[in-house]
């Protein structure tokens, strides 16, 4: 039994107090002196050209301060793309200017043309319908397909098509694969959607800057989920700001999803204007300027075949898909179709030949990026939806034909370049069967159908690659950034800890789940230990927080920090104990010699650390604060079995979620309480994508829906009591706390156990519907029942 | 949001009289027209807030009716009908959320007619009557197509009067994203008539089905509406559904609400 506030207890999120009274301070709760309020004027438009802005009129107006345009950013970058990816025939991607504020044309509805600068919001919303802009519309690019062919009207007219990449992976396997498509004994086709999504975190997006003037310092207040990231790509490529010139804060941050990891325009403009201006600017993102700003997820077209012989055993995959980049390249867009969804192809399987081929593709649409799970959704959605499809043509079970394919054996090098260190599928499986209680399945279907409902059974197995990133290996693979994470351990003399961490917590609760590890690993109360985060000044260098990275990598360099700190303590314990180093145990707190009954205590050392009477300056500084920078040697592979049973109403196809089954492996886990929250959430956004959430455009380009009256977010009352559990432990085998990270998984695995139950109970109802692009809503379910 | 004057009037007199200023419009709870003002898509110079009219508040008997008073909320409403008229009260304790029920009320529903709004259901499926500053009109005559109704220029409803049938209930299917209704169906049983009005699924907004009232008077039972459709043809069809399958919707809660009643 682990002991509270240690690794391994359940303990209550301490940052809960002020998000749950209110006292939380977030981004827009920043309001600085003399501060002036900016409006951002947004093309209504897919694709136009901008003839002509008349602001005269506009600047006349009460409170207004100054109207921007594009002319006042010649000089300034564009917002930079923070990856690339290689075509198969070895030429870089196509990689546009995304302008600060729209250049010439405007490129989807949302794309920013103008900003109003007044004293208060709602006369710069006036002076903003006093804008004269003259847009000529042009034809807009919306279906990727037709978009990438000859003669289609281009997104940006200085490229040569509006393909971006044509990436082959790996490219070498391609005609292996070919062949063993075409000597299999069954091959497995489906072609499928992974639907548009928008993030849509509680608090949207807010942007303070400011400049001081006397030291010629500029601080920028944001939200996002990597400060040290934005200072990065704006300073140096869109503003040119010495790193050390610029500061940026990210505070308490309402939930990111993926949307808070990219820069964005409107941070700039903020940081730019507020030197122009010599007043601070801010800008909050109204939740309708969030539906068509925020980088949105997924949108995936895909062809995928899976050929097996004839006992059923995988012996290719292949896949093509379509890649909506939208109209420009945010952060990390490139990455996502590619790196991040091409090497997940494997899945939890032992398929010997894999051939992936993604077509990205600009249209006149909000930029897509990554979105929790970022392009491992896409790729378990695939290959689970299709291992479903195979079982029922070849009339065999869904789970003995996992069963069959599992990889057992550890380490398991893919044909996709990724080498899993462990895992055990066999397990997960098991217990998530027994959660579900499988085998009373068949009576409750029989019930259902008494009463006129159709029962489905879905299950979904998935595999992530999480604790992103080796650098070395992501610096080949096209990243033009190290993917480490730093810690930076200050005790303080009275023996209280300060942990400034390169991580960053919009919700995931690492000012508990961090504490707990840094003060079990020296056996003082985890109230005694404070983590700092969010703000370039306070921390080292940290890439931030995604991809499931923060305890795999974040809390590896806490760990690395913290033996540094342990061996120092030591040191001077053994020097006020007069013994050797090497006989110095730490426990609870207590520095001991073994085989005496000397002791010390944690407080008496780092007192004198601090106050080196008794020192042995001779041999180490005074002080007890250590860096450390961890970079991982492997990414981590948690995994799971995920089951879902639903009930289908034939008559209206609404569907029920009866109940949801979650058995994953993180390996080891530091808060039981928080890992399940995490894999509650990202089943509920699972479920939102499967079932309801659709980013939909009509073909002219128009965001329909770009509101909560049309966009469909999951309620509590839509799903059923989850059931979670993370018993099966397969600890990592690379970083020192044995952990895999479990951000992502439920968005991951999810998606593809709802859709496979539904299919599963049309199909038990005598429908022949092999598959519906997701949401699976209920016009979209009858429409498949009547047209089967 | 832009400015406008704001005045609250405390009698049916004052506000009629206020509502003849320019660009003057009228605002009960303003759980459309709120929104609809802050997306800078409605700019009233003169807004006149009926929220402080003593005499367009309550729920009583009016003879064998119910009048609701047109500034009645809907958590009012729910709450004093729960007895008096039980499918009024579910349609109205299922409106919204409790915020939008404790701002919204009846007579600004009904005076929108939104075609996916609950009260023109209610109020049509139940024949009941609009009172006016000025007259009264059956509900028959009222609603008049999608934001459309008898309604002149500065006229405000002032109540709603409902003749309570022996049986009645509201079957709604939501449109997941705004929770209106995707499709929903009042139908009420009086003696030897039977009503049923469709919300939310006709581009001609809340309408009856006539057909089925027809069918129904003959044999109250789910299988009376088996054999009958609506066309899909005049059925809104959108992101959330198409219109043949708010046609099917039309018939599967017709039935389902028969099925429920009998």
């Amino acid at each position: 039994m682990p002991k509270d506030g240690g690794i391994g207890s359940s303990t209550k999120r301490r940052e809960d107090v002020r998000f749950l009274s209110g006292t939380g301070r977030y981004t827009d709760d920043i309001n600085l002196h003399g501060q002036l309020y900016a409006h951002f004027v947004r093309s209504d438009v897919a694709h136009g050209k901008i003839n002509g802005i008349n602001a005269d009129a506009a600047m006349a107006m009460p409170g207004v301060v100054r109207v921007f345009t594009a002319k006042d950013f010649e000089g300034v970058g564009g917002v930079p793309c923070g990856w690339q990816i290689t075509s198969i025939d070895g030429s870089p991607m196509q990689e546009p200017k995304h302008p600060v504020l729209a250049e010439g044309k405007v490129r989807h509805v949302g794309d920013p043309i103008a900003v109003v600068v007044a004293e208060s919001l709602g006369q710069a919303r006036d002076a903003a319908d006093a804008l004269e802009i003259d847009i000529e519309m042009l034809p807009a690019v919306m279906d990727m397909k037709e978009a990438v062919k000859d003669g289609a009207p281009k997104v940006h007219d200085d490229l040569s098509s509006n393909l971006c990449y044509d990436w082959g992976f790996v490219e070498d396997n391609k005609d292996a694969v070919a062949k063993a498509i075409a000597d299999a004994d069954h091959v497995t086709t489906l072609e499928l959607v992974n639907n548009r999504l928008v993030a849509n975190p509680m608090e949207p997006r807010v942007a303070v800057g400011d400049y001081d003037m006397a030291n010629d310092e500029h601080t920028l207040y944001t939200t996002s989920q990597n400060p040290h990231v934005i200072r990065l790509l704006m300073g140096a490529f869109v503003l040119g700001i010495p790193e050390h010139k610029l500061r940026v804060v990210a505070p308490d941050v309402g939930g990111g999803f993926g949307a808070k990891i990219f820069h964005y325009a409107e941070e700039a403009f903020c940081t730019f204007a507020a030197k122009q201006l010599r007043r601070p600017v801010k800008w909050t993102s109204s939740r309708s300027e969030a539906f068509m700003s925020d980088a949105h997820g997924r949108d995936h077209v895909t062809k995928i075949e899976l050929a097996m012989d004839k006992d059923n055993n995988f012996t290719a995959i292949r896949t093509e898909t379509y890649a909506n980049m939208g109209a420009y390249l945010s952060t990390f867009a490139p990455s996502v179709p590619t790196w991040l969804h091409g090497t997940l192809m494997a899945g939890n399987y032992k398929t010997p030949l894999i051939y992936v081929n993604v077509k990205a593709v600009f249209t006149n649409t909000v930029p897509v990026d990554a979105y929790r799970g970022a392009g491992r959704p896409e790729a378990t959605f695939q290959l689970e939806r299709v291992i479903d499809k195979a079982a029922r043509e070849r009339g065999v079970s869904p789970i003995e034909l996992r069963r069959q394919n599992f990889i057992t054996e550890f380490p398991y090098a893919t044909p996709v370049a990724v080498e899993y260190d462990t895992g055990d599928y066999h397990a997960t499986m098991d217990r998530v069967l027994e959660m579900a209680d499988h085998a009373g399945f068949e009576a409750r279907a029989a019930e259902s159908k008494k009463n006129g409902k159709l029962r489905g059974f879905g299950i979904a197995h998935y595999i992530e690659a999480c604790g992103i990133a080796p650098s070395n290996l992501v610096g080949q693979l096209g990243a033009r950034a190290g993917l480490y994470e730093s810690a930076t351990v200050r005790v303080n003399a009275t023996g209280s800890i300060s942990v400034m961490t390169g991580s960053h917590s919009h919700g995931q609760g690492h000012e508990t789940s961090f504490a707990q590890v840094v003060s079990e690993m020296i056996g003082i109360d985890a109230t005694q230990v404070d983590i700092v985060h969010g703000d370039t000044s306070k921390t080292p260098m940290g890439m931030g927080t995604y991809g499931s990275r923060s305890i795999a990598v974040g809390g590896s360099a806490m760990v690395r920090a913290t033996e540094k700190i342990i061996a120092k303590a030591k040191k001077i314990a053994a020097h006020l104990m007069e013994a050797s180093e090497g006989d110095i145990e730490l426990k609870d707190g207590q520095f001991t010699v073994a085989g005496t009954d000397k002791s010390v205590a944690w407080g008496d050392v780092t007192l004198a650390a601090y106050v080196p009477h008794n020192y042995p300056l001779e041999d180490i500084e005074p002080g007890l604060e250590e860096t450390a920078f961890y970079d991982p040697a492997n990414f981590t592979y948690p995994s799971g079995g995920y089951a879902c049973e639903v009930e289908v109403d034939p008559d209206t196809g609404k569907v029920d979620v009866l109940s949801f089954s979650a058995a994953d492996d993180f390996g080891n886990v530091i808060n039981p309480m928080i890992v399940e929250g995490q894999v509650h959430g990202g089943v509920a956004q699972g479920f939102g994508q499967a079932m309801m959430e659709n980013c939909a455009y009509d073909a002219d380009g128009q965001l329909i829906s770009a509101s909560y009256m049309d966009y469909a977010m999951p309620r509590a009352t839509d799903l059923p009591m989850f059931k979670v559990d993370h018993s099966c432990q397969t600890p990592c085998t690379h970083n020192p706390l044995g952990v895999k990270g479990c951000g992502e998984a439920g968005a991951i695995g999810s998606p593809p156990a709802f859709v496979n139950a539904v299919i599963d109970a049309l199909h038990r109802g005598g429908h022949k519907v092999e598959h519906i692009n997701m949401p699976l809503t209920p016009d979209r379910v009858w429409t498949a029942i009547q047209n089967s | 949001m832009q400015n406008f004057e704001f005045v609250r009037p405390t009698s049916v007199a004052d506000a009629v009289a206020a509502l003849k200023g320019d660009e003057a419009q009228p605002m009960s709870g303003g759980q459309t027209l709120m929104p609809t003002m802050k997306a800078r898509l409605a700019a009233p110079e003169i807004l006149v807030s009926l929220t402080a009219i003593d005499e367009m508040k309550g729920v009583r008997k009016d003879g064998d009716q119910i009048w609701i008073g047109g500034g009645t909320t809907h958590a009012t409403v729910a709450r004093e009908t729960a007895e008096s008229f039980p499918a009024l009260s579910s349609l109205a304790g299922r409106i919204g959320d409790p915020s939008v029920r404790s701002r919204g009320t009846i007579g600004g529903s009904i005076a929108n007619n939104d075609p996916s709004a609950c009260y023109p259901a209610g109020a049509l499926g139940s024949g009941a009557t609009i009172v006016t500053d000025r007259r009264e009109i059956a509900a028959d005559d009222f609603f008049q197509g999608m934001f459309m109704t008898a309604l002149d220029e500065g006229e405000i409803v002032t109540a709603v009067k409902f003749p309570v049938p022996q049986r009645a209930i509201y079957q709604k299917f939501i449109q997941p994203a705004s929770r209106f209704p995707l499709t929903a169906v009042f139908v009420a049983h009086f003696g030897d008539d039977v009503r049923v009005a469709v919300t939310g699924a006709s581009s001609d907004g809340v309408f009856r089905w006539t057909e089925a009232e027809e069918a129904l008077k003959g044999n109250f039972s789910a299988d009376a509406v088996s054999g009958l459709s609506v066309s899909a043809d005049t059925m809104i069809s959108d992101l959330h559904g198409s219109g043949a399958y708010r046609a099917q919707l039309t018939k599967v809660m017709t039935q389902r609400a028969v099925s429920a009643l009998a």
